[in-house]
Parts: C-alpha cells; structure tokens; sequence
C-alpha cells in the first residue's frame, strides 16, 4: 500500500507484491524481505471481521476513508519527525537509514509486521466477533470502560461520559469504534509483554536514532525543541492523509495531552535498545559532542561562566572515569553499568567544581566574592577576576526573564489542533459546534488582546541564554579570571578553599526508591540552589535529577575517603 | 515546585486561569483578554467532574472584560452572551438575567424588556421545571419594567390633565401596563426573600388604584412573615405608608418598633422617639428615652443636632418634673464609662461650639445633667456661651445649676 521506500537496486519506488506476498521492485525485479504489512490471508478472508469492520464504519468508508493500522500511523508519525530533525541539521542518514531499521526491527520483534502472521491478533479478532451475543459476559473482552481508563495521559475519554454510555446501548454485533482497524485491539494489548507503542516513545526512537549517530543533539534539547513546536509532536495526526481517518480509539492513541517527561524517554529508549537486541552502539569518544568536556564547555558558556573553569571540569572527568568511552557508549541489556544522562551528567559536574573552588555554602562564596570585587576596583590590569556576587546577579536576572516568559509561554499554549476530532459520529456535531464557538471567542477576545498574537515560532536554537563579550556593561563572564580563588601549591594550581560538603553521605539504592539521593531545597545552601535551578532552567528537568548526577559524581571523586572514615561528619578535607 | 516541569494540558489551563485572575485584580483588561483568548479551548474539553466547569469560567470573566475594556461595545457584549446562552442550558435564564441587568444599567430598557419576554417564553424539557426560580425572577423584573412603563404614562396623563385635556389612549396604555406589572410582582413577593424594589412599586401601583387594603396586606406579610428575611427596609415601607394613610400615633409607633430592634441607629429613630415622648404611656416614654440613647451610641449620630435635641427636651422634661429619674439613672449606667470621652470632651466641646452653636446647646445640657455643671463640656460651652452674651446659654447655665443635684443622684 503505502510502500514508498526506494529500491535497493534501481532507487525507483515501483513495487509490487509477489505470491508470497513479498514486495519486488517492477523496475529492476529485486525481490525484497519486505513482507506486506501486518495483514496476512487468513486474516483478510475472514468475511465475518470484515463485515463487522464495515458495519460500525459506513460512513467513513463513503468519505473515502481507508483501513489503515495504528503501527502506520505511527510510522508516519516517526518519518515527520525524523524530516523536522533533518531540517534542524541532523544528516539524513538518521531518516533514511538508522531510524527506519530501528522501525522495522521493532515491528519484527512486536510481531507486527514482517512477520508470518501478526500472533495472537487474529485470534482475538475473531472472538470478539464471535462472541458478540454475549458482549459483557466474555471475560477476555474487556469492557468499554476499561478500555477507556487504560491511559498514560489524562484523556477527556473518561469523562466523556455521552461517548461511554452511547457505545454500550449501541449494538453488540459492532466493534470497538476507532477509525484504524486494530485500534481497539492495540489498547488492549498487554503492555509489559511487547514494548507497546505510544507517542512518548517515538520520540525515544528519535533519540535512539540520534545516539546511533552521535548527533549533537542532546535529549534535553530533543524535548526542548518538540515544545517549542519544531518538531511534530502534538497534533502530529494533523499530517496525516485525509484518507487515514482519525475517530473513536485512535484519538486515545495519538492525542498527547502533557508533554513528554525526560525520564521517560529515556528509560523507554534503554528499554527499546534492549528489545531490539542492538549490538553495542557507536562509541562515544572525547571528540563527541556527548562526551562530557564538549558539554561542560557548552553549557559553561550558557551559564556565563569563566572559560577557565573548563580546566576544571576535565580534570574531574579524568579522575572519576566518566570520560572514558566504556563508561559513556551504550550497551544496550547490559544491566550492571549505569545508564548515562550526558546533559545532566554535565551540568553536574559543572555544578560540583562549582562546589570545589566556591564551596557553595552561602558564606565562602560571597566572601571570596567580596575580595575579587576589591581587587578589581585597584587594579584594573590583567583583566577581572571572576565576582561570584556579579555573576549572580547577572545571571539571576536573565533566568528570571526568562523563566517568567516561559512560565507565560506555558500558559498560553494553544493544544487544540485545526483539525477537529470526534470519538463518535454521534457527537461530531456537538463537537464541530464546540469547535465553532471557540474559534468565534477567540476571535472576538482575540481582538481585545492589544498584543500582536505572536505570529512565528521563535527559531530553534541550541543556546537559551547568551552572552557577549561586546557588551560593555561587563555582564560576561568568559574571560573572567579565577585568580582569586586559586593558589599556586608545588607549581600546581589549586583551590584556596579547602573544603567540602558532601550532598549525601549515603547514596539511596536507585532500583529501590528509583533516586539515588533525596533534594529538598530547604536542605541545602542557597547558592547550592540557585546553581541547580539555573542548570534545570537549561535542562527543563526537575533539580532533583541534577542533584542525583551531583551526588553520583561526588561519591565517586571522595570514594577512597568516604571508605575510610564512614563518619557522620559531611564535610571533608580535600 | 516538583511538578513544574511536568507540563500538561490541565496545568496549563490552570496556569492559565490564574493569569487571567491577576491580570482581572489589577484591571488590566487587555492582558485578561489575551490569556482568556488561550483559555477557551477548553472548552471543547469535557470538564463534568469539575466544580465549576470552563464554560462558566468564560462566561463569567468574558462578562468582565466586555463590561470594562474600552474598546468592547453593547454590541459585542450582547453577541457575546448570546454566544454564552447556548453554551449551558442549564445556566440559560441565569445568563440571560445577567445580560438583562447588563442593559438596563446601560440605559437600554426596551432592549433589556425585550431579552425578558424571549427568556420568559423560554421552554427546555425539565429544565424549565429546575430553573423555576430564576423564571420567576425575569417575570419580576418583566413585570418591574412594566411599573416603569406604567409610571411614565401616569406621569404624561397627570402633566395632560393639568391643562385640562384627557388623554383616553394614554390612559388605557396605562391600565394595560398596571394589569401586567401587578400581576409578575404580587406572584414575586409571595416567595420569601428581599424584593424591596418590588413591594414598592407594587404598593404605589396599589395605592393609586385606591387598593389600600391589598397594599396593607402586602406590607404586613412583608414585614412580619417569620418566612421572610429579616428586613429593615420591610418595616420603613410599611411605617412610611401607614402615615401616608394616616393612621393612629398608636400603629405607627408599633411599625416602628421592630425597626428599632434591629436597626436602633435607623434615621427613623427620630421620628420613633418624637412620637413616643409626646405619649400618655408611662411605658411608651421609658421606651422613647432608651431609643434615643440608643441610636446617639452610633458614630454616625453624633453631630446630629436633632437626636440630641430629642434627648435634651426629654432629659429636661424628666429633670424638671422630677419624676422617673432613675430611667435616667438606667440608661446612664452602661454608658457612664464611655460617653464621656465619646461625646462629651473637651475638644468635642471646642469643636462643637465652632461648628454648630444649637448642637453644642443640646449637648451641654445634657452634659450638665449628666456629669455635673462641673463637666469640661459643659464648662466650657456655657462659659463661651456667656461670654458671647446668647440669653439661652444663660438661661441653660442656670437650669443645669438649679437642677445640680440631680447629677449626684444619678451618677449614684
């Protein structure tokens, strides 16, 4: 059907179907692996499926609906989005190549396309058919309500309460309503069994593809930019062919209602890479984007910090290990290492050199901060020593902006796609008048508004903050010297400040409570805080994960001293 | 704060709604606009466990901002609550209520007649049945606006008869017009609740038509029916009509009487204390006395010239008959504490003096009687009083030293 892929032979997109239902190429007559998708012949000529299908769908048929399955939606989905990375920078090795075998092998493996007969649906397709004098009795049948109620994000399907009691006065010899033909079948799946599908996860194959390819997207970024509505994520069914009718189930399927959570994606991507049983991924090395020195730099320069600070930040790399390429490149089902986080990673150590040469405990700073001030009001030669006082204030204010405008943004933000959804064609009128009633208050306050509605979406950009050495007024801190705080012990540079306070003396054990540490603001220093807010501004992620990182790092760098002295103390001497 | 980051669309639109509320405290109607233009998607959201679902949300703070922002118009106001009218049928007559009480304070009464009429031929299954109450309240205000109309030919027919001509079509209009607003508002005023504007217009309909009786009626059950909410109002209708009729001192003093009870600083309380101290009754004295007391506790009496003239003539009157001194003696007790630096100090008494010669005379010789010719009060207004050679600060002067003695009994 849709079978647009470009032979292997001859580029042309001419295919047609062999008697044993694999597609060949009618140009040059390479035969490939590829088997038609999903359906097989036992399945299609079962006239009973098929009748029942029609009846409860009539109308779409004469709209010049077709019968289509969620596993295309999704792959449509997939190639949308790898097309918006690729006119974000991404190569187009990503769409062509890797994203597309992942799709494949993932279909394989789910059993759901290229494969003799798509297990277990068939069999249920027909019991639900053949039970259908005894609708509520049959108890693999799950009832509607369950089926409604089966939901990641918060649907309106469960208060749709005239859809629910509409359904079951209907007909029993009728199906599950949805527009595909297996949407029913595809909520009721088992989920742990097969890895089932969802919209957050196509972004975990997006990411996946990306770290294949070591792209320098991180997934922090990844998510930021489905936000910002540069890549399809929500409303991504707008895009769809008209024929693909979209009602009933499917809605539940692909209508996104909350933004998808760094977390999970992550976790999905490793769980993914496992199921697909992917061989080791390509390494992440020190000249990667990834690897933890190219993203300090980049996030030290976002945060305004001194470029010399970046010594630092290697230097810690290089002695807790996190730089080599056996910590850093992905194994997929190896369950002993510890999944890497590289933006949080980053920004953690960032965070604890931080700690390291500033200490951070609300009082060391500002003091050091007062004397670097002294120093360059008399001596304005050498370039400035680095203000921890300035730079707060500097940057404090910026993150406000620009919290404040995100927090504006968040509110404002338009879910509702052009296109109008209905879950039945009972009630496709009341919601095109809904739809109608809407568009008129928005025009009419609209008017009222006195702003110009923001027209454009601002252009994706790697960097949220920045700053320039241009500017006179000195609110960038690049160049900033360290100076004042470092000393010069045995022709090595190190920190005056002797101390440090450990996050955590005790880290939790992660597959337990799922944290390795617990951040309560009210715990810890302010300066402590406010570095974390900055850096989950940065990440859109909560600061606990950041903290999580923090303690990770700090453990690992203080491992030979905290197993000596397993004392209460949580300062130590460095 | 753990949940910032977890964005979705229900937060959002809460986000959203708060913004709306800030931006509606602060009258800033053009932001509220704005985030309100992002909030009505949410409408095409079903929100039923809600307590207050986003349909009323819009109608409510859309009302606002039509209402204030300058550029909106009656014209866009009124689209919009036609908009809201289909929105919720169960909120249909409330809203159509509203946008009736929208128009009339814009001026457009035929409009506002208009939107009743429709809403009163309102019909909708059982929600007709449910919404009972608010119909009666657009037949009320129907019939109101009926009084109006009435009211406006009365006044032609009244300016035409006095140059001699009759007018037969503006009189039947009128008659027309009463026949309609009697009968929305006596059905309005059975049901307990406030209906001061109501009762008024249907008792002056009553009284033109020479009803009295009905209109008698009326403001009783408005006035004493336990059913009914308590009422100042209910019993100033019903006093000031009992005088228009002009029934006995011995009726009216009664129509007051619960007045006093619940409002004793009502600015009746004059007439109320006028009535009673002219009284045979022993009892009805006593009562006038306390009454007056009462209502000079009030802040708001205290420079009022006429209350404590009502209290001189008493308190005089009572001096010099030297009898029931110890009602004197009662209504003092309690007040003997804090009176003195409430009416009676010495910057009070510069002040009144300045101010308003009659209140000072009054106040001081209730002062003198109460506190003793020795009081700063009056001391110091009889002194200036003297000095300015006004005979009836004289004639005080010596009264409050006559009657001295009289202090000392009752400060007791």
């Amino acid at each position: 059907r849709d079978f647009n892929e470009r032979c292997a032979q001859c580029s042309e997109v001419n295919w047609g179907l062999t008697d044993g239902g694999r597609f060949y190429c009618r140009s040059c007559h390479n035969v490939t692996e590829r088997t038609r998708e999903v359906v097989n012949t036992d399945f299609i000529t079962n006239s009973r499926v098929q009748t029942v299908a029609k009846g409860s769908r009539k109308q779409e048929k004469n709209d010049g609906g077709c019968e289509w399955y969620i596993c295309e939606g999704f792959q449509l989905v997939l190639k949308k989005q790898a097309e918006a990375l690729e006119a974000l920078g991404v190569c187009p090795q990503m769409k062509d190549e890797i994203l597309c075998n992942f799709w494949r092998c993932y279909l394989q493996k789910s059993k759901q396309a290229y494969c003799k007969r798509p297990a277990g649906e068939t069999v249920k397709a027909l019991s639900v058919c053949e039970s259908s004098t005894d609708f509520d009795s049959d108890p693999e049948r799950p009832s509607l309500l369950h089926l409604l109620s089966l939901s990641e994000s918060e649907g309106d399907l469960q208060t749709d309460c005239s859809f629910a009691s509409s359904m079951s006065k209907v007909s029993e010899s009728t199906s599950v309503y949805s527009g595909s033909v297996d949407g029913s079948l595809y909520l009721m799946k088992n989920q742990k069994e097969k890895l089932r599908m969802t919209m957050p996860m196509t972004l975990s194959f997006c990411y996946m593809a990306l770290l294949w390819l070591r792209e320098p997207i991180t997934l922090s970024e990844l998510l930021r930019f489905v936000v910002e509505g540069h890549i399809p994520y929500l409303n991504v069914f707008e895009h769809f062919p008209e024929k693909m009718k979209l009602c009933g189930l499917d809605l539940k399927i692909f209508c996104v209602e909350s933004w998808p959570v760094y977390e999970e994606v992550f976790n999905k991507m490793h769980e993914l890479a496992a199921f697909l049983d992917l061989p080791r991924f390509p390494d992440i090395t020190d000249s990667c984007f990834l690897h933890p020195d190219m993203l300090c730099m980049k996030y030290l320069m976002e945060a305004n910090l001194p470029d010399e600070l970046h010594n630092w930040t290697c230097r810690v790399v290089k002695k807790i290990g996190i730089g080599e390429v056996d910590f850093l490149t992905l194994m997929p089902g190896n369950k002993s290492t510890r999944k890497v986080k590289y933006d949080v990673l980053a920004a953690a150590v960032i965070v604890v050199v931080l700690k390291l040469l500033f200490l951070l405990d609300d009082h060391y700073e500002w003091l050091r901060s007062e004397s670097a001030e002294e120093r360059n009001k008399n001596n304005t030669e050498g370039g400035p020593y680095f203000e921890f006082k300035k730079w707060y204030e500097v940057v404090k204010h910026s993150l406000d902006v620009e919290q404040k405008k995100l927090d504006e943004e968040r509110a404002k933000y338009l879910w509702r796609c052009e296109k109008p959804l209905f879950y039945s064609v009972k009630n496709k009128s009341k919601v095109l008048k809904r739809r109608q009633m809407v568009v008129n208050l928005q025009n009419q306050f609209g008017k009222l508004s006195g702003s110009v509605r923001r027209a454009e979406k601002p252009n994706p950009s790697s960097f949220q903050l920045s700053w320039s050495e241009e500017n006179t007024d000195g609110s960038c801190f690049h160049g900033h010297s360290l100076k004042g705080i470092l000393q010069e012990k045995c022709g090595l540079l190190t920190t005056m400040n002797p101390d440090y306070w450990l996050c955590t003396v005790k880290l939790c054990n992660e597959k337990l409570c799922g944290h390795l540490a617990h951040y309560r603001e009210v715990e810890f220093p302010q300066s402590y805080h406010f570095v974390l807010g900055l850096f989950s501004f940065l990440l859109r992620i909560q600061p606990s994960y950041i903290h999580d990182e923090v303690c990770m790092i700090e453990h690992k760098l203080f491992n030979k001293k905290l197993s000596k002295k397993r004392k209460h103390s949580t300062v130590l001497r460095k | 704060s753990s949940n910032e980051h977890k964005l979705n669309f229900k937060k959002s639109k809460e986000a959203c709604l708060s913004y709306i509320q800030d931006a509606l405290l602060q009258k800033q109607w053009k932001r509220a606009a704005e985030f309100l233009t992002c909030y009505v998607e949410s409408l095409e959201k079903d929100y039923s466990r809600e307590h207050i679902g986003p349909s009323e949300m819009i109608w409510r703070i859309g009302t606002e901002i039509l209402w204030h922002h300058s550029h909106s118009s009656m014209k866009e106001f009124s689209y919009f609550m036609e908009q809201m009218k289909t929105l919720g049928v169960k909120r249909y007559l409330k809203v159509c209520l509203e946008h009736v009480f929208h128009l009339l304070c814009n001026g457009q009464i035929d409009e506002a007649y208009q939107n009743l009429s429709l809403a009163e031929s309102w019909r909708f299954g059982e929600q007709t049945a449910i919404q009972g109450k608010e119909m009666k309240l657009i037949q009320a205000y129907r019939g109101l606006l009926d009084y109006y109309s009435w009211s406006k030919q009365k006044n032609i027919l009244l300016e035409h008869g006095e140059d001699g001509f009759s007018d037969l079509a503006v009189e039947q209009e009128m008659h027309g017009y009463f026949r309609k607003a009697a009968v929305n508002l006596k059905e309005i005023i059975k049901i307990p609740g406030v209906w001061d504007v109501f009762v008024k217009c249907y008792v002056d309909l009553l009284e033109f038509y020479g009803d009295h009786n009905e209109a008698r009626q009326v403001l009783n059950e408005y006035a004493y029916n336990s059913r009914f909410p308590a009422n100042p109002n209910a019993h100033v209708y019903l006093y000031q009509f009992l005088k228009r009729q002009g029934e006995s001192k011995k009726s009216l003093i009664s129509a007051l009487k619960i007045l006093h009870d619940i409002v004793p600083s009502h600015e009746l309380m004059i007439d109320f204390n006028t009535m009673l101290q002219k009284s045979k009754k022993r009892k009805k004295r006593r009562l006038g006395l306390e009454v007056i007391f009462a209502a000079l506790d009030y802040a708001g009496w205290k420079e009022n010239a006429k209350a404590w003239s009502c209290l001189a003539r008493q308190v005089k009157q009572i001096v010099t008959s030297e009898k029931h001194l110890d009602w004197i003696k009662q209504e003092w007790n309690s007040r003997k504490d804090w009176w003195p630096a409430f009416h009676f100090s010495r910057y009070l008494a510069k002040r009144n003096w300045q101010e308003n010669k009659s209140l000072s005379y009054e106040k001081a010789l209730v002062a003198g009687i109460l506190l003793g010719k020795d009081c700063k009060y009056f001391k110091h207004v009889s002194q200036q009083g003297c000095k300015a050679q006004l005979k009836r600060f004289r004639m005080l002067k010596k009264f409050v030293n006559r009657h001295n003695p009289v202090y000392l009994r009752i400060s007791g």
